[in-house]
């Protein structure tokens, strides 16, 4: 057997492991955290593939903010997790539900398995194009290009999910500070991590967003990035979270998607199409693009973190 | 020459494994939590260290290697920075006795 088969073999293996194990655990805590290294594992596994930008993205959604969003979750749960276990559905529903996602699983590898070799790809139509946009990260020209549509339409999304999260506030902290106020020893541990990393996480940030237009790399893989290091900064009490009436702070959550949908219309005109990019002058729009979302994403991403308001405005 | 850096490369990546091994039966059978975040940072520190230190001859130019010492560094210092808040919690939690 050769050595890039056992490796990928074994990873396989354990991915499929620690997706069981999180199903199966009773404890959610537990869970949670089998989901987190389930996400980390599954980023491994688009290493093998290559697909180096979807690996960054799982391992900064899918095992980081994600994780992070569970975990709080859970502990606010934790009050009412007792008397959640007695209202669990009965045997006949579980099994449903089992050979119910058994099926799902079955058919999609059926369906998989089933592909034409070689595979349907539209691959070649990016590599004859991808010249027109002034990108090299074929990836990026998709997102920001080719389907620009379904990118913007994502931005939206989070957007959403984030005025779902505020109208969980009572109507007498409308407009206040979200979470609670962390207040750690100021010399402490993690108020010297948050000193140290913050800057390089930041610059990491940026440089991770710049090199997305011709290697790995992007708007949202950044925009985690920055989201961390806020909340690192909030969570070890250097900073506090601005009231969700700020302006500003409204302004920057919804800035990527005004200046997408901005240029996008402005394609209209200009290049005959919504979303359309003039000649020569795709590169430069992409990037403000990427650079307007990439605000918008971290400070959305924090704020979903962080939850709804909890505090008055006053600090 | 690239024979002697070859085997430094199987011995350092060799050792930094076996301190992950270590670190994580220990994980896994040491009694208290203390103990357990003890064997834990261990493996960071030295088996991740030794890890890179082995892989450092087989990279080209010295912007790779420079790139895996800054992860060494980072993991450093998320390692010890999260080993000290859990063992702050360990610590208020259970009392010693």
């Amino acid at each position: 057997m050769s050595p890039t088969l056992l490796v990928d073999g074994g990873l396989l293996a354990m991915v499929v492991l620690v997706a069981m194990w999180t199903i199966l655990v009773r404890d959610s805590f537990a869970a949670v955290i089998g989901y987190a290294c389930y996400g980390l594992l599954l980023a491994f596994a688009w290493v093998r593939l290559a697909a180096i930008d979807a690996a960054l993205t799982e391992a900064a959604i899918g095992g980081g903010l994600t994780s992070v969003l569970l975990i709080r979750a859970v502990v606010r749960l934790r009050a009412t997790e007792a008397s959640a276990q007695l209202e669990a559905p009965g045997r006949t529903l579980r099994f449903g539900a089992a050979v119910l996602s058994i099926a799902v699983a079955v058919a999609l590898g059926a369906v998989v398995l089933g592909l034409p070799d070689p595979a349907p790809s539209l691959a070649p139509q990016v590599a004859e194009h991808i010249a027109s946009t002034g990108l090299g990260n074929a990836v990026t020209a998709v997102l920001l290009s080719f389907r620009a549509i379904d990118t913007l339409l994502e931005a939206v999304v989070l957007i959403y999910a984030l005025v779902a999260v505020w109208a969980l506030t009572p109507d007498r902290l409308w407009g206040g500070r979200p979470g609670p106020k962390y207040a750690d020893d100021p010399n402490g541990m993690l108020a010297y991590m948050a000193r140290l990393l913050a800057p390089l996480g930041i610059v990491v940030a940026i440089y991770v967003f710049w090199v997305g237009a011709d290697l790995p790399g992007g708007k949202f893989q950044a925009g985690t990035l920055l989201a961390a290091m806020w909340l690192l900064t909030i969570m070890a009490g250097l900073t506090d979270v601005p009231p969700i009436s700020r302006r500003w702070l409204r302004i920057a959550l919804v800035a990527g998607t005004v200046v997408f949908l901005a240029i996008g219309f402005a394609g209209v005109p200009l290049a005959g199409a919504f979303l359309a990019y003039p000649e020569g002058v795709a590169k430069p729009l992409i990037l403000i693009i990427e650079a307007a979302s990439m605000v918008s994403i971290a400070v959305t991403l924090g704020l979903l973190v962080i939850g709804p308001p909890e505090r008055s405005e006053s600090p | 020459m690239s024979l002697l850096l070859d085997a430094w490369t199987v011995v350092a990546v060799s050792a930094g494994l076996f301190f992950f091994l270590a670190g994580t039966i220990g994980l896994l059978r040491f009694p208290d939590t203390l103990t357990r975040l003890h064997a834990l940072t261990k493996a960071d520190n030295l088996g991740l260290g030794l890890v890179v230190l082995g892989l450092l001859p087989q990279v080209d130019g010295v912007l790779a290697g420079l790139k895996l010492i800054c992860v060494w560094l980072l993991v450093l210092l998320a390692g010890s920075t999260a080993s000290q808040l859990i063992a702050r919690v360990a610590r208020r939690s259970e009392p010693p006795a």
